[in-house]
């Protein structure tokens, strides 16, 4: 009777673990991940395979150089490279997303002091830095294919439905009709377009209670609200269906903004993250000289996150003297 | 007893594990040979001690008297011998001095136990009863009821809440107790009514128990005032202030007390155990405490003589399976770990857990991911994240200004933490230090 575990309190414990939750997100990232190497052919499946790999080997070997424990285990470095895939068109030369994983990690994750310190979504900040170095690399759509048997989908030129909508190039009578925007059969990211699938992983994760509906619902709704309000031909125009639908916003919204390092841990604090988000998307995509705007939404959103968090902390319970 | 389910927010969902004792009625343990009754079993200053080793003892004697106003007298709870006064472990101090009663086996009555009626007794004589009785708060925490029964002039209380939500996992001794002995509870809430002078009482029940809760209700059916409240099966729906709060809707300041906005909560134990007193006369010794946990042989809910040792008190469920690997006196999100199973009872004891090796399992802490999940759970809206961070590093003074204070130890976040993250161990740490830092000031002045 020597042996008794002396421990402070709780004794039990819910058995969520952080490497369950990374797994539950790989899990919710698979139907897209598949949907993209069915429109987009084995190349697809190269793609996130190198990303995935080089993340997770970019973090053993830089946790190793710093004399830290090694973590890959916890499979966040997995979630950051799958991620990095889904934002990668599917033409890039497969240099690419070891490049943005070593940026991803060894920069934004590891730097500032690996798992839960990044103040910025590694995923996307890569995405950022790919955008800047490597633009026509990083905005080559290819049309989507049908079927893995073609394995290289050739790149063209024609227009995506967000630039149609800007008015950039085409009309909106050259808009893919919108069951093909959710299913997934138009031009885009690997991880972006089936938004059908996405929203399969999505419901997922709010099952498992791995993400809340305050940042995603929050962030939809105000691009939803504002894209209608100011429409491209006076007030209550707008198409916000298809803006919803169209880009990253629904992979930004659900897998992105939520990231947890990055975002607020107040509840009031994830609500304004999702608004913000939904603001500066709004004003990039129907004002700035780029048709996307969700990547630079939530970077920037992410850098506000400390601040964000210290002015929302939540009234405790007692503060205000009750009346009686 | 309406449709509405009350609750608070925030709060987390723990596996019952109730199914091992909720359906076994409540058996009375014989009394051991030796009984070990520390001279604290109450918040306040130990005891002195009104016999010495050698003296006789009857049944219900007063053996221990407190020394100030906030304290409750302690009593044999067995007829025999003094054996010793001494040091012993103590399940929620360390240590403590027991007095410890070698039994004679024959309950020898002591002459000042007397049956009483509680519509026969006036306000003053219902307190000093309860007193004299040695009735502690027995949810867990131990306050002397007489005390919380005696509020400043300027608190005007108008609401008395009787606490039988028992949200801790595990622990089913309230949920019998409300079965078994409805008119215990109900006539205790009686008497804590008329010493109070309050009209209106509610008795609070998970809805996890709709059993209890229509005992209960049919039990106060005719008792003006009186309201059955049913409660979200949720912990800590029990917590005194989430408690209130579901009930009223009325939030106790920061730093203050129930009876700050009008309120009174005792717990059903509590209630019944004042009730028991003034009817039979006996004082406080002998309480339901549920013995469960994979390593127990025959969990089940036992009334045990204060002063037993939780070895005898397993023995008489059927011994251990096994090697225990960790022994928890109360439940599993507060109860206190003990070091060795020579502990005896005290009046607080709700539970006896024994974990087995795979239910004790203290996972490893990893880096916080910023799920904030803590800060969804913690049901004092606290940001325990970031209190704990302050507090491993040392600077109390943040940790202080993020309300460590206003922790009530529940553990919620250190439970919902995928990171395993020791919470609420870090804030009870910073809170210690704050306390004793206070002190010190108030000192220097
Ligand atoms: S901070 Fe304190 S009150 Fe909040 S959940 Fe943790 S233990 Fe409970
Ligand atoms: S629950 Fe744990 S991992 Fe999540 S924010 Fe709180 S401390 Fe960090």
């Amino acid at each position: 009777m020597d042996s008794l575990i002396v421990s402070s309190s709780p004794h039990v414990y819910s058995k969520d673990t952080t490497v369950r939750i990374m797994r539950d997100v790989v899990l919710a990232l698979l139907p897209a991940a598949a949907v993209a190497v069915y429109f987009f052919g084995v190349r697809a499946a190269l793609i996130m395979a190198i990303s995935v790999l080089s993340a997770v080997i970019t973090e053993a070997v830089v946790q190793k150089l710093m004399k830290k424990p090694i973590t890959v285990n916890d499979w966040s470095a997995a979630v950051t490279g799958l991620m990095l895939a889904f934002n990668l068109p599917p033409t890039v030369p497969l240099w690419l997303p070891v490049v943005g994983s070593i940026v991803a990690i060894a920069l934004v994750k590891q730097a500032f002091g690996g798992l839960g310190h990044n103040f910025m979504n590694p995923a996307l900040a890569a995405r950022a830095i790919l955008l800047a170095a490597w633009p026509v690399y990083m905005t080559t759509w290819a049309e989507p294919i049908h079927g893995i048997v073609n394995s290289a989908a050739d790149a063209v030129s024609s227009a995506t439905p967000l630039a149609i909508l800007k008015g950039l190039e085409g009309t909106e009578a050259q808009l893919p009709p919108l069951w093909a925007i959710i299913l997934g059969s138009t031009k885009g990211c690997l991880g972006e377009t089936s938004d059908l699938a996405l929203l399969l992983g999505a419901a997922y994760l709010l099952w498992r209670r791995v993400i809340n509906w305050r940042i995603p619902f929050s962030f939809i709704g105000t691009v939803a609200l504002l894209t209608w309000v100011l429409g491209p031909r006076g007030l209550f125009t707008g198409n916000a269906i298809y803006h919803i639908f169209s880009g990253g916003l629904i992979l930004g919204a659900f897998f992105m903004a939520t990231d947890y390092s990055s975002s607020p841990v107040t509840p009031k604090g994830q609500i304004i993250m999702g608004i913000g988000c939904g603001v500066i998307t709004t004003i990039i995509r129907l004002y700035g000289g780029y048709p996307e705007g969700v990547t630079y939404s939530i970077l920037l959103m992410n850098v506000a996150t400390p601040l964000i968090d210290r002015f929302t902390m939540p009234r405790i319970y007692g503060e205000v003297r009750a009346d009686v | 007893m309406g449709l509405k389910v009350l609750g608070f927010r925030g709060g987390v969902h723990p596996f019952h594990r109730k199914e091992s004792t909720q359906d076994k009625a409540v058996e009375r343990m014989q009394a051991p040979r030796l009984v070990y009754i520390p001279l604290q079993q109450h918040i306040g200053a130990p005891c002195e001690p009104l016999v010495k080793p050698g003296d006789r003892v009857k049944l219900g004697q007063k053996i221990g008297q407190p020394k100030g106003f906030v304290g409750a007298p302690i009593h044999a709870s067995v007829s025999g011998v003094v054996k010793d006064i001494k040091q012993m472990p103590h399940p929620t101090m360390g240590q403590g001095i027991a007095i410890v009663l070698e039994n004679d086996g024959k309950d020898e009555l002591d002459e000042s136990i007397v049956p009483r009626d509680i519509e026969a007794l006036d306000v003053d004589e219902l307190k000093g009863l309860i007193f004299e009785a040695g009735i502690v708060g027995m949810g867990g925490a131990a306050f002397p009821t007489h005390v919380k029964l005696s509020p400043p002039k300027d608190k005007k209380i108008d609401v008395v809440i009787l606490n039988g939500a028992e949200c801790e996992p595990y622990l089913t001794a309230d949920h019998r107790l409300m079965l078994e002995n409805p008119q215990d509870v109900v006539d205790g809430l009686k008497a804590i009514m008329k010493v109070l002078g309050v009209e209106r009482g509610y008795i609070a029940i998970e809805d996890n128990k709709p059993d209890a809760i229509r005992t209960i209700a049919e039990a106060t059916a005719s008792m003006p005032g009186v309201e059955v409240v049913r409660l979200r099966t949720k912990y800590p729906q029990g917590a005194e202030k989430q408690l209130i709060y579901a009930v009223t809707g009325r939030q106790v300041p920061s730093g203050g007390l129930p009876m700050d906005v009008g309120v009174v909560v005792n717990n059903v134990g509590t209630a019944a155990a004042i009730a028991r007193a003034i009817k039979t006369g006996i004082p406080l010794i002998e309480r339901i405490v549920t013995v469960t946990g994979g390593g127990v042989a025959q969990p089940k809910n036992l009334s045990v003589r204060i002063g037993t040792l939780f070895k005898d008190v397993i023995d008489a469920c059927g011994g251990l399976v096994g090697q225990p690997a960790k022994v928890v006196s109360g439940g599993p999100m507060m109860g206190i770990a003990q070091y060795t199973l020579e502990v005896p009872v005290i009046k607080g004891t709700s539970g006896i857990l024994v974990l087995t090796k795979q239910e004790a399992e203290t996972p490893d802490p990893g880096p916080c991911i910023r799920c904030g999940k803590c800060v969804d759970a913690c049901p004092m809206r606290l940001m325990p994240l970031f209190i704990s961070v302050y507090s491993l590093k040392g600077d109390y003074d943040n940790s202080e200004k993020l309300h460590a204070m206003d922790c009530i130890e529940c553990g919620c976040c250190s439970y919902i933490c995928p990171a395993k993250r020791p919470l609420v161990q870090s804030i009870r740490t910073a809170k210690r230090v704050i306390t004793e830092r206070k002190r010190r000031a108030a000192g220097a002045k």
